[in-house]
């Protein structure tokens, strides 16, 4: 059984903990509800609200640091929500090394998102309404990774939900926004249904979905319901982190602002898969057969997701597609099991600074090039966006893994870690960093290198500070993140049920596997460079229409939406059109047919009544002679 | 033949005596109070009434049948020489109903959204669009039976849930359905559709009666006597084959679930609701569904417990049908109170669930959890709660003096008037179960209670039906916020006192149920449980 921390009751400054999620969900409210009065200063309120939670966050950080390893998870209970007899649901915040490092993520990460944010949408006239999403959003997450029981969780599962679904379609004008966030939420509620299953189970077997008490029984569960459970929650995380098979939300999720695809659709959110998998894992301690399927299902994603980078023009789809692919490494490793979780948390970290840094220079550059997004119409951006291109370089060295680059530390253990626990996933792996070698590569060479490609009336400037201080310092994140957590974070999450790696050190160990890494990551560039970078091979300006048929697939997003339509939405549609057809069509003339039977004798009769009551009246026939016959069939069986 | 005089327990029977007492005297309140402060005096008669019965019935709560404490307490709740039965769900059901009445009737008062009239037609009498017609309304006359006439539904539905009898049982059946057939009727605006759904309503109702007597006779003729107890020891020591109970059963369930719209019986729903003046719709939707099911619950549950193998496959079948039914049609409909109409088709089937679950103190109820009476309770009151408040901000979307209804006219309507858009978002957040809601810890106990009674695939069936359900309402929250207003855009009128009231007391009981459920889930658990001759 993993050993895993009983939290100690809270008190002291413990106690204001619900403040981190109060400060912002109250800021959203009132922007909300005061309405215009908050215009002129409403933006500034909702950007202190990330920056206040951050604030005590990291507080409750230091104070975690100083306890006593044994003493550093703190549960914090609200109220009491619902009892009936000696059966109580309470609703409660754990603080623990887990979650306080998202917290962190989620707060930081969300303040400096804030920040751009001021400058990316100074012109909107629903600025305000956005910043009040901005801060539902935070408020939901943090009650996401702070909730002490599955039940509070899917709360904030919800609440990060509807706020992500709010935010896909702020721009309701545009048709394919509002497409886009009804896709996204159809999608996830697919995962919901994983999510409240499994909470379902848990309830009926532990009569708890306290963390704890989920923890405590789940090894003297039977393998079949572990079984069960484990796969509802890896159905709950491929919902919310896009994996395989429900992945192809995220790619049109990209119709929103870019600071939403930077802070829910890359750093935070579509990470809460991987916070579900870690948190529970001793159920999947309890269920082999899901645990190996969520191995799987990371490995599967994140080549899925490098084979769609390697073929959008489109640069926030290229990121789209190495967020799910970066997401499926995190997965990856959460189902390697305790031996991986520290990996795919350290990875989920550094992933956060990297890729909001990249999507926030994406953003940057769309700024510059009046939101154009097809990267055939850039080129030669280096010189004119210096602060950009530099930053983005930095989130690009750090997610190709190159040395001493946060993306570096920890993606290698990721890839080790999987080629111990199963060589096949080791290699899969380690073919998916040379691909994400390529296509960054190839994003990098586009848009800052090569011939100006630049449609007419397009005038490429550098952001406003407001908008390149967070690059940077997401940029700086991107360099020392690795560097600074490698050598702690394994111990650090011990308490949790992390095993710790070996080795632990600032230094990089240079074993056979992070030395082939480096080569197939060397190769990928290179190839790269080869088919995009050189001078007497310009890129075309239109997207080639005879290309092989890989790239074919890659479009079309390996025709996910196809698969979909064809299993999820054509079925329900049809449905939907025959039980309604059924109604008109098929009962009414059969219950008429049958009227004109039954009242063949009585045509005056039939004058007197409406014609739709003798329907009614038939239909209630037929189910009482359906009901009867299900009687008379239960006494023969 | 000597005929010996029931002895009647009046102070138990109160609360019912109260309101059939209320709604008398609104018929000689009808009669000799002139016209000007007759409707004050009806509202007056209207709201004291329920208020009092409230009062009577929470005074006495958990007086009989120490439910949980003692499984096999002493039928002491017996009134009126045992056909009326007084115990825990009783009382519960009780509140319930009382509750919603006076929220609905409360409705019915509006008369500052209707330009100074009531949802109701001025002469029912005068043919639609006559010069009477006119007329009457020019005099600002107006229909003030409406309210006698809900309180003698009223009646009929407490006595339908106190029943231990099955005559007694059809009694109260025809005492709730006849004014709501004539209520029905009443609209004041397109009253050809208000008629024709009344006609429908009217006769499905009378077959679904005689269907309902026909089983009552069966079981009769099965087990020689009316009263639960007697059918439940027939059923207990079976005399005779059963065919003659099974056919019975079949014919009693087949009533029943015509009232609770459940499908197939379901047909009249959407039409009935469609054409019903708004208020009345409301309080059909409502108090009509938890009197049937709690009448189900008592003959399914007390009478024919015994039968529990039998019956709990087929209704898990209904269950299944009406969940579907409700949930996939509700996604083609195109008018407001359609939708919510094919929506409570679908509640009905939810409410399905934890009655097959049959999770009570007689099959282990563990003291911890909430049994399926006591969830079914808890998920009826934040059904009402979320299904009154909609109905009721239904009435205040108005094109021309009219309210309109198609969605087409709530397009936009959200971003117009916030305030509205907001209430009526947690109204329907509410019925498809979000988190926060009184409909998802509603859904949540409910569930729990049908996977702990052995029904575990039904419920597995039903949390994933929930979430196809929940795009109904989705839907209309698509329409009303992510729409631009166009030209048909109804606008919304400003409230009247007693649509504020029904408003703000719908937003608080759904909230209310979703942040605090605790004191209501230990409240409903000392009323959960059947008085019952012993072995179940």
């Amino acid at each position: 059984m993993l050993e895993t921390l009983t939290p100690i009751a809270a008190e002291g400054l413990f106690q204001w903990a619900w403040l981190m999620i109060a400060i912002p969900g109250v800021v959203a409210g009132l922007l909300l509800i005061l309405g215009k009065v908050t215009n002129s200063f409403g933006h500034f309120l909702a950007t202190l609200a990330p920056i206040a939670s951050f604030v005590l966050a990291l507080m409750y950080f230091l104070d975690l640091l100083a306890k006593d390893e044994s003493s550093r998870a703190v549960g914090l209970n609200l109220y009491t929500w619902m009892s009936s007899g000696s059966w109580h649901v309470d609703v409660g915040l754990l603080i623990d090394p887990l979650s306080i490092l998202f917290v962190l993520l989620i707060t930081g990460v969300g303040a400096i998102i804030h920040i751009y944010s001021l400058g990316y949408m100074k012109n909107d006239p629903n600025r305000r309404r956005f910043f009040a999403y901005l801060n539902l959003f935070i408020a939901a997450m943090l009650i996401l990774v702070l909730a002490d029981s599955y039940l509070v969780l899917f709360v904030g599962w919800e609440g990060v939900g509807l706020a992500s679904f709010l935010l896909i379609s702020f721009w309701q004008e545009r048709p394919s926004a509002a497409a886009a966030g009804k896709k996204a939420f159809v999608m996830n509620r697919v995962g919901d249904l994983g999510l409240l299953l499994a909470m379902f189970i848990m309830l009926a077997m532990f009569g708890s979905s306290s963390f704890a008490d989920v923890s405590a029984g789940a090894d003297k569960l039977s393998l079949g319901w572990a079984t069960l459970i484990g796969f509802f929650l890896l159905l709950a995380a491929c919902g919310k982190s896009a994996q395989v098979p429900l992945q192809s939300w995220l790619l049109d999720a990209m119709e929103g602002p870019t600071p939403v695809s930077a802070l829910i659709h890359a750093a935070t959110m579509v990470t809460a898969g991987v916070y579900l998998v870690v948190r529970s894992g001793a159920i999947f301690e309890a269920a082999p057969a899901a645990r190996l399927a969520v191995a799987i299902v990371g490995t599967v994603t994140l080549l899925v997701g490098a084979w769609i980078g390697c073929s959008k023009d489109d640069i926030k789809k290229v990121l789209a597609g190495s967020t799910m692919s970066q997401i499926g490494y995190m997965i990856l490793a959460a189902g390697i099991g305790p031996a991986g979780y520290a990996f795919a948390i350290f990875h989920l970290l550094t992933h956060g600074f990297f890729k909001a840094n990249m999507f926030l220079g994406a953003g940057s550059v769309m700024h510059g090039m009046n939101d154009d997004v097809n990267m055939r119409h850039y080129g030669g951006l280096a010189k004119v966006m210096r602060i950009t291109f530099l930053t983005f370089a930095m989130g690009y060295l750090a997610i190709i893994g190159f040395p001493f680059f946060s993306g570096f530390y920890s993606k290698d253990h990721i890839i080790e870690a999987a080629w111990e626990a199963q060589p096949v996933l080791g290699v899969l792996a380690l073919i998916g960093a040379g691909v994400t070698a390529f296509y960054m590569t190839r994003l990098m060479l586009m848009t800052f290198f090569g011939e100006k490609r630049w449609r007419e009336g397009v005038h490429p400037h550098e952001s406003p500070v407001v908008m390149w201080i967070p690059l940077v310092l997401l940029a700086i994140g991107s360099i020392i993140g690795g560097m600074v957590l490698n050598a702690w974070i394994g111990k650090w999450l011990a308490p949790i049920g992390a095993e710790a790696p070996e080795n632990p050190s600032w230094l990089p160990h240079w074993s056979l596997i992070g030395i082939i890494t480096l080569v197939v990551v060397a190769a990928g560039v290179v190839l790269s460079w080869y088919i995009f970078g050189r001078k007497e091979k310009p890129v075309p300006d239109e997207a080639p229409e005879k290309v092989s048929i890989v790239t074919t697939i890659g479009r079309h997003d390996l025709y996910g939406d196809t698969i979909n339509n064809t299993i999820f939405v054509t079925p329900s549609k049809l449905l939907g059109q025959g039980v309604a057809l059924l109604d008109e069509k098929a009962i009414d003339p059969a219950t008429e047919a049958g009227a004109h039977a039954v009242s063949w004798t009585g045509d005056k009769v039939r004058g007197l009544q409406n014609g739709y009551v003798r329907t009614y009246g038939l239909t209630m026939a037929v189910g009482v002679i359906l009901i009867g016959a299900a009687l008379v069939l239960s006494q023969l069986v | 033949m000597t005929f010996v005089a029931p002895s009647i327990d009046y102070l138990r029977l109160a609360p019912f005596l109260i309101i059939l007492g209320a709604a008398c005297l609104g018929i000689l309140v009808e009669a000799f109070v002139p016209r000007k402060p007759r409707f004050i005096t009806q509202i007056i008669v209207a709201v004291l009434a329920p208020l009092a019965a409230i009062g009577v019935t929470v005074w006495q709560w958990g007086s009989v049948g120490q439910g949980l404490a003692d499984p096999h307490a002493s039928a002491s709740g017996k009134v009126v020489s045992g056909t009326v039965l007084i115990d825990g769900p009783t009382q519960g059901f009780w509140i319930i109903l009382l509750a919603f009445g006076l929220i609905s009737v409360i409705l019915f008062a509006e008369r500052h959204v209707h330009s100074g009239a009531t949802a109701f037609t001025p002469m029912a009498a005068a043919i639609p669009g006559s010069t009477l017609e006119t007329e009457a309304a020019d005099a600002g006359r107006a229909h003030s039976e409406v309210f006698p006439l809900a309180l003698f539904s009223l009646s009929g539905m407490m006595l339908f849930v106190a029943a231990d009898d099955l005559l007694v049982l059809f009694v109260a059946l025809e005492i709730l359905s006849l004014p709501l057939y004539v209520l029905s009727g009443l609209a004041r605006h397109r009253r050809m559709v208000s008629g024709e759904a009344a006609l429908k309503y009217f006769l499905l109702g009378a077959a679904a009666s005689a269907i309902f007597l026909f089983g009552v006779t069966m079981l009769f003729g099965y087990s020689g006597g009316f009263g639960y107890e007697a059918v439940a020891a027939a059923v207990q020591s079976p005399t005779q084959s059963d065919s003659l109970m099974l056919a019975g059963l079949g014919l009693l369930a087949v009533g029943l679930l015509f009232k609770m719209g459940a499908v197939p019986f379901h047909s009249w729903v959407p039409d009935v609701y469609q054409g019903a003046p708004t208020p009345v719709t409301a309080f059909m939707s409502v108090c009509t569904k938890v009197a049937a099911v709690a009448g189900f619950l008592r003959l399914f549950y007390v009478c024919l417990g015994g039968m529990r193998w039998t019956w709990q496959p087929l209704v898990a079948g209904v269950a299944i049908l009406t969940m579907v039914v409700g949930a996939i049609i509700a996604i083609n409909q195109s008018d407001v109170k359609r939708v919510l109409a094919y929506s409570s088709v679908a509640h009905a089937g939810f409410v399905l669930v934890p009655f097959v679950g049959a999770y009570t103190v007689q099959t282990g109820l563990k003291t911890w959890q909430m049994s399926s009476v006591g969830s079914i309770m808890f998920y009826l009151a934040a059904y009402g709660f979320a299904t009154v408040g909609a109905f009721a901000l239904v009435t205040l979307v108005r094109s021309q003096g009219r309210e309109v209804t198609a969605l087409s006219a709530w397009s936009g309507i959200g971003r117009r008037h916030p305030w509205m858009g907001v209430t009526m978002l947690i109204f329907l957040l509410s019925l498809a179960g979000i988190p926060l809601t009184g409909g998802f810890v509603g859904k949540l106990v409910a569930f729990i209670a049908a996977w702990e009674g052995g029904y575990w695939w039904l419920t597995l069936v039903a949390v994933a039906l929930s979430l196809v359900a929940v795009f109904i309402y989705f839907r209309v929250i698509q329409v009303m916020f992510f729409r631009e207003p166009t030209a048909e855009t109804g606008t919304v009128e400003t409230p009247g006192a007693a649509t504020w009231i029904v408003v703000v007391v719908c937003l608080v009981g759904t909230l209310g149920l979703g942040l605090v459920p605790g004191p209501v889930t230990e409240v409903l658990n000392q009323v959960s449980a059947f008085l019952m001759a012993a072995g179940f």
